[in-house]
């Protein structure tokens, strides 16, 4: 059932195209694919020559809330997950990823974008299995 | 220089996008991927507007065949589906219904200050450097496999 209190499809749509501007600008000026755990992924590699572009990249990322805050107000953030779930939910999409070779934006947006195989496959994988277990957790444990 | 201002240029943008689109707060991210409960479908058009910008610019880019500056595209090459892609990103698919956090939002979170983005942040970079680390050392363990395959190469 649609939640339809909770759908924001102008600002959803909206920010994703402003998500897509970017992916563009980095595509066509500096020739790299914006995803986010590759290029964070190289930084921890350390790439020989291949790091100030990512360190560029990840301040700019960085410094969008402060931006934001800085014009008004940052919209509300809701988390009721324990801080020992969010360890292992960020250690599984750090291995994750990297083993992957991509998230939500390297296969999800950038992949879907040039129309790849494998980023279609990883997509499809990561949003069945953030579904099931989203499931697990909200409807079979009580 | 030039790439490097465009580099934080995208990524300041990048970043403006995920707030706009409400996939900084994992409670919607949650809400979208629950999708037998209240479903909320906006992360799935925040792809969406994001693919209609992003399926131009990489077909305009093919067609160039280089960047705007004259310099080679640097995408990927692999076309194999393994067990990495798949087993990689079931995991990665484990964490962000866990959480409802990936990467980008993760660290957008982490950088405005909200404890929960931090503390998964910093598990996820710890991920990211234990994989670097077996991926050393993996490399480094086959690496008498690739000599000795050379020494008959030559013979």
């Amino acid at each position: 059932m649609i939640d339809w209190q909770a759908f924001t499809p102008i600002s959803a749509f909206t920010g994703g195209m402003i998500i897509g501007l970017a992916v563009t600008l980095l595509l066509l000026v500096a020739g790299r694919i914006a995803g986010i755990s590759g290029i964070v992924g190289g930084l921890i590699e350390l790439r020989k020559g291949d790091l100030a572009w990512r360190v560029a990249f990840i301040t700019g990322l960085l410094l969008a809330p402060w931006l934001w805050r800085w014009l008004g107000e940052l919209p509300p953030v809701h988390v009721e997950t324990s801080d020992a779930v969010l360890v292992l939910a960020g250690l599984a999409v750090g291995i994750g990823t990297r083993y992957g070779s991509g998230c939500t934006s390297g296969h999800g947006v950038c992949g879907l974008s040039r129309l790849s195989p494998r980023s279609l496959v990883a997509t499809i994988l990561f949003m069945a299995m953030g579904m099931s277990v989203v499931y697990l957790i909200r409807h079979n444990i009580d | 220089m030039f790439i490097l201002i465009t580099a934080l240029l995208s990524g300041l943008i990048f970043g403006l996008g995920l707030i706009l689109s409400g996939m900084t707060d994992p409670a919607k991210v949650l809400a979208f991927l629950d999708v037998t409960g209240y479903w909320d479908p906006s992360l799935a058009l925040v792809m969406l507007g994001a693919i209609s910008i992003g399926f131009f610019a990489f077909r305009a880019a093919k067609q160039r065949g280089q960047t705007l500056l004259s310099a080679p595209l640097r995408l990927p090459v692999s076309h194999v589906i393994d067990h990495r892609l798949i087993l990689g990103s079931l995991l990665f698919g484990a964490g962000w219904g866990l959480a409802g956090l990936c990467p980008g939002p993760g660290l957008v979170l982490a950088a405005s200050g909200h404890s929960a983005g931090i503390v998964f942040v910093t598990a996820m970079l710890l991920g990211m450097a234990v994989f670097d680390g077996l991926e050393r050392y993996r490399r480094a363990d086959s690496k008498p496999d690739d000599r000795h395959q050379e020494k008959i190469g030559r013979q």
